[in-house]
């Protein structure tokens, strides 16, 4: 008896699976759209530097949507994996592909060198080809402006800054932040903590409290997600976000949080490749454009901040000064860049030292 | 009533073919009804992972890629399993064989006439697996420390050793910070024989028929099988249970290792993050779907790859976590495990009555 039932059950359940199969139909992509291809890191869920990226594929569905189709592949490390799941959005169509992850350089030439009739654009490396472009931001000029602000507000000017990985892009963060923090505050030190991840929330908090534990003030961050925020939230400490305004997630103890903005530049870009005016670049736009940008002041931050961090704002935008002209120090005291002089753009590229005031070793 | 189990005194031939093949469908019904849960069509994705496993060449390609660490890891449980020993660590064996290969590449290649690299690569890391295997072995036969512990454990050390060598000592001096370590010079590169395969796919079947050989036509295999399926017998037949317990380890982790070396050489060409991603693990359900049996490794090798492979094709295609595959794996064990109870046992309802019956006997 008992058998039988079983069976009359499993044999509706595979009827129920048959029928409801029977229903649905495919997602049909449309042949003469542009097919763009953008793949992820993390999930948009992380509400930063993924989240920020959506942001900005979003805005291309919603002004080029008529024209081109998007996807998404959440999740891919940067690992050997990740040319495969490059190469399989190219199988599935894509026309271009947007590779949104340092580690996804290598990888991403690889598939390029393979399918000269596919256009990449690879967010923050340093290589190209005649189909493959690099994109990204100065992201230190906010970085130095949020820096002004967490040096004036850190009160036993001790700031932690929780950090993915001792390359260019992140030493020039830490830096740039630091440049800022002493503006304001020559006697505050910045505390840096590496997780070697881009992405790991866990991972993220982990870093965060170990440096609350040694009793910071203020945390700074160069990571994917807002865990580093919240962790500082819960200890009752101030700090300051990246990627995305994670006031909007956290709450007004985010100072302020140096941004991403993406929705320009991608619409911009894929127009372009409609036009069929598209060649291979190297952007690498800073405040004046608007693919980074300082987030809104907490309510926390006095005035006299928000107008020190304008007046710096505005003498970068008018291009009078950029944050790493001289004079500055590095680790050890002794002079980097000499005054009157600024770095080149290849220099900060490849930027491998870090500035007086920082606290920690480049591994 | 009551329902017993009694073990049958001959396996029905009939049943160690279907009982696999009927639990691998349930597992796809029991997937289906998950899909179903979350508003996926289960056919539809069921077709996708197929075309995006085996429909093509280049799908055809990485599933055997896939298939090279599964097949040897596979093996290397397979074996251990044989005579009992649970051997868990088949992860940080094949981590270990990977480090032994990469210290060749990157240290001694210079040293070594071009063709000699590859062999010694796979010397060193199928040494360095086996050594790894060794102590498990060793603590479980002279101190019965038990296997299952140690081996898992072992596993995150070796894991962690890895992470250790590409972010700190191996880390490529010119790669920009950027964790990884050098890129391996040409003469350490496995030629590749079709899209990403590599000639690991041969040292696997290789090894596949190698290790049928052994356990099915010598003295010794025949030793390890008498240990496995009657241990009183097998020390009443004067055979040394200890002396077989650190052989068959050896030879375990040198397939694991030879796993890690082909990873490392073929696919990855440098030490990196992406070497650890599970191959060891799901070896466990290799093992077991293919009933020990070398032979069967290889094709249950094959589709798990494709399973794989299938899963990610998901997430690209449908937008579906790729971590359903992951759920589909464990649902095929855990059917295909509970399969084997009917084989070697029958079900018997015993009804109230009899039940009394039973129960006066055994007074």
């Amino acid at each position: 008896m008992e058998s039988k039932k079983i069976w009359i059950l499993l044999s509706l359940l595979l009827v129920a699976v048959l029928v409801a199969t029977g229903c649905q139909a495919g997602p049909g992509a449309e042949e003469d759209e542009l097919q763009v291809a953008f793949i992820y890191i993390g999930q948009p869920g992380d509400l930063g530097w993924t989240y920020e990226h959506e942001q900005g594929r979003l805005m291309v569905e919603e002004e080029l949507g008529d024209q081109v189709n998007t996807s998404t592949v959440p999740d891919v490390p940067e690992g050997p994996d990740a040319e495969k799941s490059i190469r399989d959005v190219v199988n599935q169509g894509a026309d271009v592909v947007f590779t949104t992850s340092f580690g996804y350089m290598d990888p991403t030439l690889t598939v390029a060198q393979d399918n000269p009739e596919v256009i990449f654009e690879h967010c923050s490396g340093y290589k190209t080809n005649d189909n493959m472009a690099t994109y990204f931001g100065r992201m230190y000029q906010p970085r130095y402006l949020s820096g002004l602000v967490a040096g004036r507000m850190t009160e036993n000017n001790q700031i932690g800054y929780v950090a993915a990985f001792p390359i260019p892009e992140v030493l020039r963060g830490i830096n740039a932040f630091t440049l800022g923090v002493r503006e304001v505050n020559p006697e505050a030190t910045v505390n840096v903590v590496w997780t070697n991840t881009w992405y790991d929330p866990v991972k993220e908090r982990e870093a965060a409290q170990a440096l609350l534990d040694e009793g910071v003030d203020m945390i700074a961050q160069h990571q994917d997600t807002t865990e580093p925020q919240k962790a500082a939230k819960e200890a009752g400490v101030l700090s300051i976000g990246y990627d995305s305004d994670m006031a909007q997630f956290v709450g007004d103890t985010v100072l302020t949080s140096p941004v991403w903005n993406w929705g320009t530049y991608y619409v911009d870009t894929i127009q372009e490749i409609l036009d069929d005016t598209w060649e291979p670049h190297q952007f690498w736009g800073g405040l004046e454009s608007d693919v980074v940008k300082l987030a809104d002041l907490s309510p926390k931050v006095p005035d006299d901040v928000a107008e020190k961090v304008d007046e710096e704002r505005s003498r970068i935008i008018d291009t009078e000064w950029d944050v790493f002209c001289g004079p500055i120090n590095g680790q050890d005291g002794s002079e980097m860049v000499a005054e009157g002089e600024c770095m080149t753009d290849e220099d900060m590229l490849s930027m491998d030292w870090f500035v007086e005031g920082v606290e920690g070793t480049l591994e | 009533m009551n329902i017993v189990l009694e073990r049958r005194l001959e396996k029905a031939r009939w049943a160690v073919v279907i009982v696999p093949i009927a639990s691998f469908l349930l597992a796809l019904v029991f997937g289906a009804v998950l899909l179903l849960a979350f508003g996926i069509n289960p056919l539809q994705a069921y077709r996708v992972m197929v075309s995006g496993s085996l429909g093509d060449q280049y799908a055809l390609t990485e599933t055997l890629v896939k298939a090279i660490p599964l097949i040897l890891t596979g093996l290397a449980v397979a074996i251990a399993f044989r005579m009992l020993f649970w051997n868990i660590g088949a992860e940080g064996q094949l981590a270990m064989g990977g480090i032994g290969a990469s210290y060749v590449a990157l240290f001694l290649s210079d040293s070594l006439p071009d063709p000699l690299t590859i062999p010694v690569m796979i010397l060193m890391g199928m040494l360095a697996g086996a050594l790894w295997a060794l102590i498990p072995a060793l603590l479980k036969a002279y101190l019965e420390v038990n296997e299952i512990l140690t081996t898992l454990m072992m596993n995150y050390i070796a894991i962690l050793l890895v992470e250790y060598l590409y972010l700190g000592p191996w880390r490529d001096p010119e790669g920009y910070g950027f964790p990884g370590s050098a890129p391996f010079p040409q003469e350490a590169l496995l030629p590749r024989l079709w899209g990403r395969v590599h000639l690991g796919i041969i040292f696997a079947v290789l090894a596949a028929f190698i290790i049928w050989l052994i356990m099915n036509r010598s003295q010794w295999g025949y030793e390890i099988r008498l240990i496995g399926e009657n241990p009183r017998a097998a020390k009443y037949a004067g055979i040394d249970a200890k002396r077989n317990m650190v052989l068959v380890m050896l030879l375990s982790g040198a397939l694991s290792g030879l796993a890690g070396m082909a990873e490392v050489s073929g696919i990855a060409r440098r030490l990196y993050q992406g070497l650890t991603v599970g191959y060891g693990f799901t070896a466990i359900i290799v093992a077991w779907m293919a009933n020990l049996n070398p032979l069967g490794v290889v094709f249950v090798g094959a589709f798990m790859g494709a399973l794989t492979v299938g899963g990610d094709q998901l997430q690209v295609a449908m937008g579906i976590p790729a971590a359903v595959s992951l759920v589909l794996q464990g649902a095929i064990l855990f059917f295909v495990l509970g399969g084997w109870v009917f084989i070697n046992y029958r079900i018997r309802i015993l009804r109230s009555g009899k039940q009394k019956q039973a129960g006066e006997l055994n007074e």
